[in-house]
């Protein structure tokens, strides 16, 4: 128990690197995500096929494999980081993207046929009809499994530690190596901030689905 | 192709249409190009590079570190199944004694990074760096498929277990006997693309210094010269990616056989939003 007191500022250090990770890279996630789901349905073919093809391929890349591209080989073919973290975020988002893109997609699928037929028949054109008519219905129904996607966001963010990032888990790690004797604690101390992120977000997923489930 | 979401194009917006498309190709070919012509300044494609390719003992190489992933995986798959269902049964159990610690155990597995818990078991139990990498992908994967299999359970008609129960069937059997093999069927694809999951989990191996295909690529350019860095890096990548657009298809594929199937009875199971759920 005492290791983890001392290194309370360390650990406190990594949970807000990593809640600050999480944050920055679902919230671009979001953006992308909701764009490709919205490339996705447009009337555009070009649109289509990119986003099919980015879904695809990022949705079947190991995350380590994104990580290791943007944290090792982009610097070496010239496209230098400052700091470590943007190509953290980089990787964390443009990957999370491709999951929220699927979501968001099945939300769209999830809406009543007639809603758009009803837009579309007081003469709304496609990005009126997806903006206010159809994304909002869409982003309310796929919100338990945003929050899902978030959670595994938040776990995603640990391989940022093993590519020179300092969060969490790289303390976590550092703080094992240090503490030869008590790894099994320090571990645990760094499981519990993890927890202390996805267990309250996991609780929120199951309330907000009965709610939603309750007013449908 | 037409949806919902917009009129049928007429002539003018197919042309609209068609010139975007053409605009957005060559935006995309652009970028491409771009990057081609960014690596070729560095010297990517000059043919040294990707001559180590005719050297047998890269290939070799790489192979045994597919070699590796694949092991990992399917051994992780195979002892997490069983060990999901076992866990599936005792979170649903009739005994709260039972079931209440499963959940808070199912929780906590779920809760935490796959690669915490790798390097949880290295260093905790001092054990190999295969061992880390196969029990962390179990505990992690069997406490999903547990998950998976109890939504399926909880999908089933009420009548289904209230009958197995009424005929004299014991707790027991009826979830053996009536339960499970409807729940499975129904969460197959959920099941399958969480394969995939675990597929792609093995990749975190890397960072536990087990020896599978990325930690080959690292160890290749570190013996070989940072200079082949991209090449063998963009091969294992390639391979990683066609291996589990692979296995998504397959997922795909089933669920399709799956939907066929249960057009005469079983409802689909919302697979896209399942699916979705576990990256």
């Amino acid at each position: 128990m005492d290791v983890i007191i001392e290194n309370l500022p360390l650990y406190w250090n990594g949970f807000l690197r990593t809640l600050f990770l999480s944050a920055v890279s679902g919230i671009f996630a979001l953006i992308l995500g909701t764009l490709l789901a919205a490339a996705r349905v447009s009337p555009v073919a070009a649109l289509r096929g990119f986003s099919t093809v980015y879904v695809e391929v990022l949705r079947n890349t190991p995350l380590t494999i994104a990580f290791f591209f943007a944290a090792v080989v982009l610097p070496r073919i010239g496209v230098k980081f400052e700091q470590f973290e943007i190509a953290a975020i980089i990787a964390l988002s443009t990957y999370t993207a491709a999951f929220i893109a699927e979501a968001v997609r099945s939300g769209v699928n999830s809406v009543p046929v007639g809603q758009a037929e009803a837009a579309r028949s007081i003469g709304m054109k496609f990005g009126q009809v997806l903006s206010l008519i159809i994304l909002p219905q869409a982003l309310r129904t796929v919100i338990p499994p945003l929050i899902n996607i978030l959670i595994a966001l938040v776990k995603n963010s640990s391989v940022a530690g093993a590519f020179f990032v300092l969060e969490l888990f790289g303390y976590g790690r550092q703080m094992a190596n240090a503490n030869g004797d008590a790894v099994i604690t320090v571990l645990l101390g760094t499981a519990f901030f993890y927890l202390l992120l996805t267990v309250p977000l996991g609780i929120l997923a199951n309330t907000v689905e009965r709610k939603v489930a309750i007013a449908r | 192709m037409s949806s919902v979401l917009y009129d049928v194009p007429g002539p003018k917006a197919r042309r609209i249409s068609l010139i975007a498309s053409i605009v957005g190709a060559l935006l995309i070919l652009g970028l491409l190009a771009w990057i081609v012509m960014t690596l070729a300044q560095q010297g990517i494609f000059e043919a040294r590079r990707w001559q180590i390719f005719t050297r047998a003992d890269v290939w070799r190489l790489l192979g045994n570190g597919l070699g590796s992933t694949l092991a990992a995986a399917a051994i992780a798959a195979v002892i997490a199944f069983p060990l999901g269902l076992l866990l599936c049964l005792l979170r649903i159990s009739d005994a709260a004694v039972i079931r209440v610690p499963m959940r808070v155990i199912l929780e906590f597995l779920r809760g935490m990074p796959v690669v915490l818990m790798m390097l949880f078991i290295l260093l905790g139990f001092g054990t190999s760096a295969f061992i880390a990498v196969v029990a962390g992908l179990v505990l992690y994967n069997a406490a999903v498929f547990a998950e998976i299999i109890r939504a399926g359970i909880q999908s089933l008609p009420r009548g289904q277990r209230e009958a197995g129960l009424a005929i004299g069937l014991t707790s027991y059997k009826s979830r053996m006997l009536i339960e499970l093999p409807q729940a499975i069927r129904r969460m197959m694809p959920s099941l399958v693309a969480q394969m995939v999951v675990l597929l792609k989990d093995t990749s975190l191996g890397y960072i536990v210094a087990y020896g599978e295909l990325l930690r080959a690529v690292q160890v290749m350019a570190d013996f070989l010269g940072t200079q082949y860095l991209f090449p063998i890096f963009f091969v294992a990548a390639a391979i990683y990616i066609a291996i589990n657009i692979s296995v998504s298809r397959l997922a795909v594929w089933i669920e399709r056989r799956g939907s066929k199937k249960a057009a005469g009875g079983t409802a689909k199971a919302e697979p896209d939003v399942l699916e979705a759920a576990a990256p």
